[in-house]
């Protein structure tokens, strides 16, 4: 039922394969059956309307909830449903509202994102030997470097709570960059932003995808999800509604009809049209008013 | 910043010029009555009758005047004087101004009150009291080191509380390393004189003389920027720093010569150790842990029962380093075994089952008696004539002489309580620093965003709490050579002496989170009050309450705030102005002001 098409090459290796992810909180069904695959070098686009479940569907993947049923595998081995190992794995996160170690610094927070690549334990940092050093310096010129990817280098001693939003949003990613990850989920990059600064993390996303780590985002911004995506997936209701390029799935009615209520049957006439009109510029209204 | 540039008035409206001499004349003044007989009769502690020199509140009257004086002098920018204030020049002169009066306001009052009345002043207080005032009064006149930036008017209390205020100080001028690490050495042996007079003082005025005198001093150096300069270098010459600060502390038994006052000094010790680890806890991996005394009563058993005593129920005798290491692993065992069921609990319900376990290894030792339990501990009368120790014939409760210098029985757990607090030191900054510390503080912040981070949340929770434990653990095999006695009744959760679990936390939060000195000043100043004030002995509970309030309202970093924590709570508006014009701003307030 779903229309398939993707515009990478069939050789390139799946990354990230989930089938048959479903995830009920007693009686609710947040997340049915939902299958998506992501291919290394991609960017992947997750869209739907509040409440279809995307968020969910994310926190199955990343081991913060376990599914009901189904499975999520990366690069061919079944993800444990532990967050710490799933990061371990290879598959980083961001948050949708902003959650990054408020009171710890800019630099320090990107070095807790490389906790997984790095081996050091307590006796290590007790008596410090040359190893260690050399960790911590490691550890340190990977996180500068991260720093300067994002244009953060001179604010490294800050507090990340001190940052404007914009560079939280992206110290955010630069702390997920951090653990070296093959697969790299964005919930709601661009929540909050304007256009100028919507545009820079575009920019970043394909300087990061570019850098071989496919991407799976979670957007509501039309615009820059389809200038984005290679392939766009459309969650409602818990359920995957189509699958396709950005193309497809801009066309698709359903979609449209999912975001803006269906229309009554038959052919519209201009009663309805103006009712479609109205509606748009309403939601219009109300997102702009949500992401204030 | 062009948003303060309209000059904040005095608090009072005097001019500047008569302010300032009014200040240095009134603060000589005071200076001099010090000299002069404050009471007729020695019945009042100190012996203030002498005509000539000065005897106890006087001394600390006459410390708080004449830095006053030398601020002021500062002030003036007198060559050589000038570096004294860095900072702000006028608030410190303020605060140690507050600072003399205070101790002078608090001798004439303790005078009239305990031998009946005004009467028995001599005019030499009057003489000093009147200077006191005057001193405050003009020197609310001296201009402020910076403006209220707020654009509404301020109200007077708002004038007050800014003219105590100071901006930081701008970058010192370049000294030669030797004068620098001179000048470290110099600190530290001011901190430990002030530190031993702490102890010393003989009697409860004296010692609410000195927390005055010591308050407000202190305070008056951090506005003057003294303390910015300091901390400047010892973070740059960090190990000689740290050297030098546990040098000062060993010296202290060779500075006393009766045991009294060692004691308090080992209990503090003992105290501030247990305080430190509790810190990696709460500070560093934000575990409220409200039953921690428990592992410092585990150490100390452990080493009870192996010490050789005849009230221990095993017939064994460790050497001291054996039984050290029984006392850590045992503590670690229980930390462990405490913490892998409790740790998956978050914030207020693992404060609460913490709360219970302290409490249920307390009644457990309790019924350990051979009646309600296996005769393990002797129940409430607890494990006596615990031996003392024994190091290759240098036995810990004997006097020896060291290069002419007594030590008593207490001056030798003294010095071995500083190697363990070293050691816990050493544990603290060097966790602290490290990926592990980094994994405790996020796991802090945020739990999800950590583990989603890859930080396995419950084994670093674990690591944490098992590494205080061992630390209190340790802590806890030299109390109990150090006390000869343990029972239960020592690790109750609130109680009239430390350390029990709500001071250990008082400590630390009094002293500030996630620091290594603010646990040793909070456990320092946490011991000595209850100590040296036993008047108070009814109210103590009620007064650290107060305390605990007025402190979380004005200062909740704690007295001692880590980098991080200063951020946390005055940083907030500031962070996208680069330093350098920051530091261009400060020093032209400063001009502005001066």
């Amino acid at each position: 039922m779903n229309t398939m098409t993707t515009t990478t090459p069939e050789t390139a290796t799946t990354v990230l394969d989930a089938s048959g992810v479903t995830m009920r909180f007693g009686g609710l069904t947040a997340v049915r059956n939902v299958d998506l695959s992501v291919k290394a070098g991609e960017i992947v686009g997750l869209i739907g309307p509040n409440g279809a479940g995307k968020t969910t569907f994310f926190n199955c993947l990343t081991g913060l909830y376990v599914p009901t049923e189904g499975k999520v595998s990366y690069k061919g081995t079944v993800l444990p449903p532990k967050p710490h190992l799933v990061t371990q794995a290879g598959i980083a996160r961001t948050f949708q509202n902003i959650r990054l170690f408020a009171n710890m610094t800019v630099l320090e927070n990107v070095l807790v994102g490389r906790h997984t690549r790095t081996k050091e334990g307590l006796w290590s940092a007790l008596l410090r030997g040359p190893g260690f050093k050399k960790a911590e310096a490691a550890s340190h010129a990977r996180a500068m470097e991260l720093l300067e990817f994002i244009g953060l280098q001179d604010k490294a001693d800050h507090l990340a709570r001190n940052l404007p939003y914009g560079d939280q949003r992206k110290l955010e990613i630069a702390r997920a960059l951090a653990s070296d990850p093959g697969l790299l989920l964005l919930d709601e990059p661009t929540a909050g932003m304007n256009p100028q600064e919507t545009r820079v993390t575009e920019e970043l996303i394909f300087a990061i995808r570019d850098m071989g780590i496919a991407v799976l985002v979670i957007e509501h911004d039309m615009r820059f999800i389809f200038n984005l995506c290679d392939r766009v997936a459309c969650l409602v209701q818990g359920e995957k509604l189509v699958e396709g390029t950005p193309s497809v799935v801009q066309a698709d009615e359903r979609v449209v009809a999912a975001y803006l209520g269906t229309p009554f049957e038959g052919a519209p006439g201009a009663d309805e049209v103006a009712e479609v009109e109205a509606a748009e510029a309403h939601s219009t209204t109300r997102t702009e008013g949500e992401t204030q | 910043m062009t948003t303060s540039t309209h000059q904040t008035t005095p608090v009072l409206a005097i001019p500047t010029p008569v302010a300032r001499a009014a200040t240095a004349a009134g603060a000589a003044l005071t200076l001099g009555s010090t000299f002069l007989a404050w009471t007729w009769t020695s019945e009042f502690p100190g012996d203030l009758t002498v005509t000539g020199y000065p005897g106890g509140l006087q001394v600390l009257t006459l410390i708080g005047a004449a830095l006053t004086l030398l601020l002021t002098l500062s002030g003036y920018g007198i060559k050589g004087l000038r570096w004294l204030t860095p900072g702000g020049s006028n608030s410190p002169v303020r605060l140690a101004a507050l600072g003399a009066l205070g101790t002078m306001g608090f001798t004439v009052g303790a005078i009239s009150v305990e031998l009946g009345g005004v009467v028995n002043l001599e005019p030499g207080a009057w003489i000093g009291l009147v200077g006191a005032i005057i001193t405050v009064a003009a020197s609310l006149g001296l201009p402020h080191d910076q403006n209220i930036t707020d654009t509404t008017e301020p109200t007077a209390l708002e004038r007050f509380l800014n003219s105590l205020r100071a901006p930081t100080p701008g970058r010192p001028k370049e000294l030669p390393s030797w004068a620098e690490i001179l000048i470290i050495v110099a600190a530290f042996g001011i901190g430990l004189f002030v530190a031993t007079y702490g102890i010393d003082t003989a009697y409860p005025e004296l010692f609410v003389g000195y927390l005055i005198i010591t308050g407000f001093a202190v305070t008056a150096l951090f506005k003057a920027g003294l303390m910015a300069r300091l901390s400047a270098l010892t973070t740059k010459y960090r190990s000689i720093a740290v050297a030098a600060a546990f040098v000062a502390a060993a010296v202290f038994p060779f500075t006393q010569n009766t045991d009294q006052y060692t004691l308090i000094a080992v209990n503090i010790l003992i105290f501030a150790t247990v305080a430190l680890g509790l810190n990696i806890v709460v500070g560093l991996a934000g575990l409220l842990d409200l039953g921690y005394v428990a592992f410092l009563g585990v150490g100390a058993y452990t080493a009870a029962l192996v010490s050789g005593t005849t009230a221990s129920a095993f017939g064994v005798q460790f050497p001291f380093w054996a039984s050290v290491l029984t006392g850590a692993a045992v503590s670690l065992v229980f930390g462990v075994v405490i913490g892998a069921p409790t740790l998956r609990l978050r914030g207020d319900y693992l404060a609460i089952v913490t709360l219970g376990f302290g409490e249920i290894f307390r009644i457990a030792v309790g019924n350990l008696d051979g009646v309600s339990g296996p005769r393990v501990t002797n129940g409430p009368n607890g494990v006596p004539n615990i031996p003392d120790l024994n190091f290759f014939g240098y036995n810990f409760g004997e006097s020896h002489t060291i290069l002419g210098f007594e030590l008593g029985a207490y001056a030798n757990y003294y010095l071995l309580m500083l190697l363990a607090m070293i050691l816990v030191v050493l544990v603290f900054s060097r966790a602290g620093s490290s990926r592990i510390g980094r994994a405790w503080v996020a796991i802090r912040e945020d739990e999800t965003a950590a583990t989603a981070m890859g930080i396995n949340g419950f084994r670093v929770k674990l690591i944490a709490f098992a590494l205080g434990a061992t630390l209190a653990g340790i802590a806890g095999t030299v109390q109990a050579h150090v006390q000869s006695t343990v029972v239960p009744e020592m690790y109750v959760f609130a109680g009239p002496v430390p350390p029990n679990s709500a001071f250990l936390l008082a400590a630390v939060i009094l002293g500030g989170m996630g620091t290594i000195s603010g646990p040793l000043i909070g456990a320092a100043l946490l011991y000595m009050i209850p100590a040296k004030l036993q008047f108070l002995s009814d109210y103590q509970l009620l007064g650290f309450g107060l305390a605990l309030i007025l402190l979380m309202r004005f200062r909740p970093e704690g007295l001692i705030a880590n980098r991080r924590a200063k951020l946390e709570y005055h940083e907030t508006d500031q962070l996208d102005v680069p330093d350098e014009t920051l530091a261009g701003t400060t020093s032209g307030t400063t001009k502005a002001g001066a």
